[in-house]
Parts: structure tokens; sequence; C-alpha cells
């Protein structure tokens, strides 16, 4: 055998006025990306298939059932985004949730029924949860994915301390927790606008401020951004900190939807639907990629899958089985694009 | 090519013919047809970004040529991986060695071949054993001990070990990647010895290194790689420094530095005294529009001096002055705000954002600037990048290209732009020309000129002589974390930054006694 290819060696050389005019349909994908385009498509043929299954699938009710039970999963998916882009991971998320519902239940009710104190407290309990995640891995030096696996354990045991084991406060005879359990703006439910409002603001956030550019820089690569003069640790703090009060904005909303404090219940499990819907959107995993509008294209697939399977009675251990499934096929994807040498571990 | 074969000896150990390669962009090798026939030690010599390495990883089944093929003993083979080389009998010894800390030098050398006793138990004793016998045979039995652990292995016995690793599996042909690098003098002298001792039993041995006095010590032949070319091969013994630096070269030096600056007498940065864990008293004077070049060996700190000066590590004593004041560094920032712009050594790993845009890494270093209430402005960053594209002739395809996709030589001036972008007062270069053809090389040189001559305060490193002599208005040498000398640019040659560079080794004269 022989070695010789007979391939011309010169390269195609890269012409410097590269304004060729495409067709359109490219040029549409282009501008929302080959990553967006197969999420889009993945979607039509969820929603085209479960419709075809089951005439309950495509209507408004259903439709808002899914907005509703994708609101929470998709706020912690948004900041989530933003802890990957970094380069890091949180997956204590659900637990601060859990200990954000607990905590605003509480104060409502200590306060006489205080829904500013009830939600204050919340994002106060969220900060401090963020911040004491951001010091362990920073100046604790620990790996992200083992300080927020710890954490995820520790802060499900506070919630679970504070709450006494069991649901806690009564929240439901307050206006504003009814406002935002079951309220509608412009016919889309209150839920679905706080999902919204933090995904546009995040949005605005890394793509539009210094602050995104440099979270962008630390995930691309932390060597180079640190001798820009960025103050890296700070960064991860705060990040991780937005982390923890966008937890508490849906540990909130989980109050609101229950009626109570709920230390577990509806927060659990959270961290790997969070995760999944960030990495299936393209947020690269080692950083430095991504963005909110594949990661919530992502949040609507897997809400719309999740609903179809329990509309067509799929057994709820086979969608457990699906979820891991998912996550796996998605990074092994993001990995083969990379190119990345199957040898030894990932890096 | 002309090839003699014997009934014994079917061709050369190793030969390469017509190979090509190209890497996104760079046209690394065109055409290189080189025989390494046995018992010979041949030598190959280029510049950085000649082809020199990526010979060596065609050789290694890191890479696969373009075009062109690999003849082992004559046949021509396919190498689809080091594993792949090494079961023809070529066998590359990293630069760095890789070394497994915690398990004994004779794990080391037999790992991935442990011998075994039946039941996957391993036989420890006939380890040792072998290991004994084998340093025996090969005349290492005081070099080193079978028992000691890898971290404990100093740098000379850490290239031993991937010696032992190759002689243990019948290699044929052995290639040395700078193995020098991190070697006290002494130490090279064992390894020469070692080398020829190899030679002289037959091996093909390639032999990669930057110096000059090191080549003519040990090579048979010498072969010059230039632009990714065969500039020539020569014999040793028939040729000498002069020829191999024009083959090298190929052109007059001079040409390539420009010098229309004047330094002024203003110091600019004063560093006094600073101690750090790596470097001690370190003493230099930088001027307006002046270039002063930190010379020395790999590893004599200078990199470590660098990263003191620009706040990545913490000075233990002493003070670092810009324009008369002391300067507070306790991290980059401090740096980046006294106006000192740093182009590290590793660019991809240090400085680019490799998947981010041109724009955005021009930008990045100067997001307080286009920002108004937080929010960066597209069009200014985009007007700012295009300002450094035309300037520095940045050749990308458009502003959003990805960075990863550029030539080492673009990305470089990528890094250089982002840093000037600041506008800063001095700037501290790490090997700004490393792995870079000789045209950006040029530029890049043209632009440290036209810096100097706007006032900009620069301090290069560069490990590669004719650079350092060609840049500098003065040389500054380190050794061992030591300033051991300073020349003026009249003083300085060749001869003198070495003998600086290498002052302790002089001392102590190991010339000329093959062991």
């Amino acid at each position: 055998m022989t070695t010789t290819t007979d391939a011309p060696p010169p390269m195609p050389a890269t012409s410097a006025g590269g304004a060729h005019v495409r067709a359109l349909p490219r040029r549409v994908a282009g501008a929302v990306g080959a990553q967006n385009t197969s999420l889009i498509g993945a979607l039509i043929v969820v929603v085209g298939t479960f419709t075809w299954l089951d005439d309950g699938y495509l209507t408004r009710a259903n439709m808002t059932v899914i907005g509703d039970t994708v609101a929470v999963t998709g706020l912690l998916a948004v900041v989530q985004t933003v802890v990957i882009v970094c380069g890091a991971l949180d997956i204590s998320v659900g637990s601060q949730a859990g200990v954000a519902s607990v905590v605003s239940a509480m104060a409502f009710t200590s306060t006489d029924g205080n829904a500013a104190l009830g939600i204050l407290a919340a994002i106060g309990v969220g900060i401090a949860a963020g911040v004491v995640n951001g010091i362990v891995i920073v100046y604790g030096r620990v790996n992200p994915v083992i300080a927020t696996l710890a954490t995820l354990a520790a802060y499900k045991g506070v919630a679970q301390l504070l709450a006494g084991g069991r649901a806690q406060g009564y929240v439901l005879g307050d206006d504003f927790f009814i406002f935002v359990a079951r309220g509608k703006i412009l016919g889309l439910s209150v839920q679905i606008w706080t999902l919204a409002v933090v995904a546009v603001a995040v949005h605005v956030l890394l793509k539009y401020t210094d602050i995104g550019r440099n979270i962008y820089a630390i995930g691309g690569n932390d060597t180079a951004a640190r001798l820009a003069g960025i103050n890296i640790n700070k960064y991860l703090v705060s990040v991780y900190a937005l982390a923890g009060v966008v937890a508490a904005i849906a540990g909130v909303i989980l109050t609101a939807r229950t009626g109570s404090g709920q230390p577990t219940s509806g927060s659990e499990g959270l961290e790997l639907k969070a995760i999944t819907a960030a990495a299936l959107g393209g947020c690269a995993l080692k950083g430095g990629k991504g963005g909110v509008g594949g990661t919530l294209l992502a949040v609507f697939l897997l809400g719309a899958l999740e609903n179809g399977l329990n509309v067509v009675g799929v057994n709820s251990f086979w969608q457990n089985v699906a979820q891991g499934a998912l996550l796996v096929v998605a990074v092994v994807i993001q990995q083969r694009r990379n190119g990345e040498r199957a040898v030894g571990l990932p890096t | 090519m002309t090839k003699n074969p014997s009934p014994d000896l079917p061709g050369p150990a190793l030969a390469v013919e017509d190979i090509h390669k190209n890497f996104a962009g760079v046209h690394a090798l065109r055409g290189i047809t080189l025989d390494f026939p046995r018992g010979t030690v041949t030598a190959l010599m280029g510049e950085n970004g000649a082809g020199k390495s990526t010979l060596i990883k065609i050789i290694n089944g890191d890479h696969r040529p373009g075009r062109g093929r690999v003849l082992v003993a004559g046949t021509p083979r396919v190498l689809h991986s080091p594993a792949d080389a090494r079961r023809h009998g070529i066998r590359v010894i990293p630069q760095e060695p890789e070394i497994v800390p915690h398990v004994s030098v004779a794990e080391n050398v037999y790992i991935g071949a442990l011998p075994r006793k039946p039941g996957r138990l391993l036989d420890r004793a006939g380890l040792y054993r072998r290991m004994r016998s084998d340093l025996e045979r090969l005349g290492f039995a005081h070099a080193i001990a079978p028992e000691t652990l890898g971290s404990r292995l100093s740098p000379a016995q850490r290239q031993l070990v991937e010696i032992l690793r190759a002689l243990t599996t019948e290699a044929a042909v052995l290639a040395f990647d700078e193995p020098t690098s991190s070697l006290s003098e002494h130490e090279v002298e064992t390894l020469f010895g070692l080398i020829r001792r190899l030679r002289d039993r037959g091996l093909a041995v390639v032999y990669v290194s930057h110096r000059m006095r090191e080549i003519f010590r040990l090579a048979d032949r010498i072969a010059v790689l230039r632009d990714g070319e065969l500039a020539g091969v020569r014999d040793a013994a028939r040729t000498d420094e002069g020829e191999v630096v024009r083959l090298m070269v190929g052109r007059d030096l001079s040409a390539l530095f420009a010098r229309n600056r004047s330094a002024r007498d203003r110091v600019v940065l004063e560093v006094r005294d600073v101690t750090t864990d790596d470097v001690s008293h370190v003493h230099l004077d930088v001027r307006e529009g002046e270039v002063v070049a930190l010379a020395g060996l790999v590893g004599a700190g200078r990199s470590e001096l660098a990263a003191a000066l620009v706040g990545d590590v913490p000075i233990r004593s002493g003070e670092v002055r810009v324009d008369g004041r002391p300067l507070r560094l306790r991290t980059p920032r401090d740096a980046v705000r006294a106006g000192i712009g740093y182009a590290p050594e590793e660019r991809k790993a240090q400085a680019l954002f490799l998947t981010g845009s041109v724009r955005y890494n021009i930008g990045v270093a100067v997001l307080d600037r286009l920002r108004r209430f937080r929010f960066v402005g597209a069009r200014r960053e985009r007007l700012l990048a295009q300002e450094f594209v035309d300037r520095l002739d940045i050749r990308t395809p458009s502003l959003d290209h990805e960075v990863r996709k550029l030539s080492g030589g673009n990305q470089q001036k990528v890094v250089l732009a982002r840093r000037l972008a600041r506008r800063p007062e001095i700037l501290i270069l790490d090997e700004p020309t490393r792995g870079i053809d000789i045209g950006a090389k040029a530029e890049i040189y043209r632009l440290i000129d036209e810096l100097a001559a706007a006032g900009v305060a620069i301090l290069v490193i560069s490990s590669e002589l004719p650079e350092v002599l060609g840049l500098a208005d003065r040389v500054v040498v380190m050794q061992n974390g030591r300033i051991t000398g300073e020349l003026d640019r009249a003083d300085a040659d060749e001869e003198a930054v070495l003998a600086l560079a290498m002052a302790f080794d002089l001392a102590e004269p190991t010339q000329g006694n093959p062991t």
C-alpha cells in the first residue's frame, strides 16, 4: 500500500470580500444558526407527531399547561446558560429553588402576609446560596461539579430542616401569589411572562453588555481573560449569585403554584432538565459558547416532549430514562461536532 | 531521490519522499525528500516555523502527510498514530517526557508491557530484574535506579526514561525534539554520550535543535529546513556555522529588521531588585522608544519575569516603577491600568479566544472604552477592529471570522492589535514570532520598530539569537533567574550573548571530551 494521495496541495485561498448573495433559506438559517434551526425542526417534528397521535395535544388548554410547566425549568435553564458559558456548572439550582420556596412562604406567614417581604427573603437566601457556591469553588478550589453536587444535597437538607420535612405556610389568601399562580397578561400566564422577562434580561446581559463579553471571555480562555485584566473571581462569584437569584424567583413561582413552601416537591430534578436544555441548546460545556435563544428552544422542545409523552400515556419511569438519554445524546453530538478524538477522558 | 539498496539493508532506516503538509491555510511542508541512514546522527535545523516539528510529527504518526510518502527500511508505510510508528521501530522522544509521577522508573519504562505472572499479577521481581539487566546492557546502571519514583527524577533522568522506553521496544529510528532545552551542560554531555553510543549500535538518530554548537558536537549530517522546504543537506565535517545560518535564513538577515527609531532618555519602565519565586534581584530599565531584548536559554526565568511585571505572579521584594511612580502589582488588572501591554508566549493558550471572532478578540480589551452604560457599541467595536485589521494588515476574510481559523502570524497580529487598542506605554512581548512564517515575522519586526519610533518602551523576550540581535537596542541576558549581563547593540553578537546565557556552565569547561 502506498501513502500517496492525489489531492492537490494548494489550500483554497479565503477570499477577502466574501459577500456572496446567498439564497433566502440559507440566509435565514445563517441568521438563526444551525443549532437553532435543527431545534426548531425537532420542535415541529415533536409537536406534529403528538398532534397526530392525540387530538387533545395541540389545544389552547394543553399549550397553557406546557407553558406553565416550562416556566420554572426555563428560568433555571436560562441562568444555567450563563453559568455554563463561564465554563462552570451549577447542579444545585433545584435545591436553591426549594430553599427559596420554603423561605418565601415562611417569611410571608411570619410577617402577617407581606408578599414583598416573602419574595425579598427568598431572593436574599438565593444570593447567599449562590455566593457560597462561588466562594467554595473559587477560593476553596473545588471543582464546580463537585461543589454544587455537595450543595445540591446540603441546600436540600436546609430546606427540609427549615420546613420540618413538610410543606410550610399558606399563601393563596394573598392577591399577589394568586396573581403569580393564575394571572394572565395579554392572554399569557404570569409565569410565562416572568420567564420572558428574565430571559430577555439575561440575553441582553450576555450579548450586549461588557459584562456579557467578559463572561464569554472567561469561559473561552480564562488565562487570556485574566491577563486582559478581568477580575475572574468577582465574575464567577457574581454569576453563581445570579443563579441563586433566578433559582429564588423559580422557588417563589413554585410556592405560588402549590400555595405553600415546598422543600423538595416540584424542584427536585430540575437541575437535570436545566443542564439538558442548555446542552441541547448549544452551550459548549467547556464554556465560551452558547446563548439564551438556543436554551429556550430546547426548554420548549423538552416541555413539548414531556407533555406529549404524558398525553399519550407513556410511563413516567420511561420519561426519566428518555431524559437521561437525551442529555447524553446532546453532549455526544456536541463533542462530535468539536471533532474530539476518542482517547481517554474527555476534555 | 537516489537510493543505494544493499542486499543486507533495504534502503535507509527511514526516508521521506516529497512530503507536503497544509494546516488551515499554512503550507507547512512543501515537498521534503530526505533519508535517515543507519548509524548516523542527522540533525534537523531551521528557524521556528520552518517545518521541523511538523516533519517530526509526520515521522511520529501524529500527522498524515497531505502528499508524499514515508518509507521505513525501504518499504512505504502509512503511520496512523504514534503507536503505529512505534510498531515500525520509530520512536520520537518528546521535548517534555511523559512520566507517571507516582510509580517507579521500572514501571514507567515498561508501561503497557509489564511482565506478568499467571493470573495477571504483576511480576515485580521480574520487572526489576529486567530493568537492571537492560540498564547494564545499555551502560546506564549508575545513571538511574529502577525503584526511584517518577516524580523524583531530574530532567535528564526523565529523558533517559523515554530513551529506555524506546530501546526496550527495538527501535531502529530515534528522534529527539530539542532534548536539551531543560538540561544542564553536564546533563547535555551525558545525553550526547548516550546518543553517540546508540548511533554506534546502528540506530538512525534524528536530532532537532536550535543550538548551533550542539549540532556540530553531535551530528554527522545537517539537514536545514526553511519555510517548509529542504534548504540543503551538508556533511557536518564539511560545513561551518556560517553556511548553516545562511541556509536557515536564506537571505540577508539585516533586511528583515527595520530601524527608524531612536531611543530617548526618559526611562519609562524601571525594575528595581525584583525577586519572585523564580527570579532574583532583577534590575532593568526600558526607555521611551527603546527595544530591549531579554535573551537567555529556555528556563532562564525570562517568561517568569514577564509574568511578574504584568502582575500575574506575586513579587516578593523589590519595586517596579512606571514613569517614576511605583506600581502596586497585585493582579494583571493593575498592569493593564498602568499602561503595560503583554503578549504572552503561548498565544493560543494564554491570549486568544479561539472560537471568538477577530472583532471580539480585539474589542475585548477595550470594552470599558467601547461601552455606554455597560452596553457595548457594535458599530464602535467594528470601527476599532477594522482600524487595526487595516493597520496591522491582518489577513482575515471578515471581522466575524473565527480566530482559530487564521494562520499563526495573523493570530499573533490579533493579539498585538488587542494590546495596541489600549495605547500602551510599555509593551512586553514574549516570543512574538514563535511559529510564524518569515513574511509575517518581518511585518511584526517592522511594527515593533514603528511602535518604538512612536515612543513605546518595548521589552522583547526571544530565544532566537538572530531576532534578539536584529531587534534590540540593548540586550539583557538572563540565566537561572538572574541577570548575567547587559550588552549594547554595538557589542552584542552571538558569542557574547551565549557566553552570558551559559555563564555558569562555561566557568567549568566541559569542552570536547566524548565519553
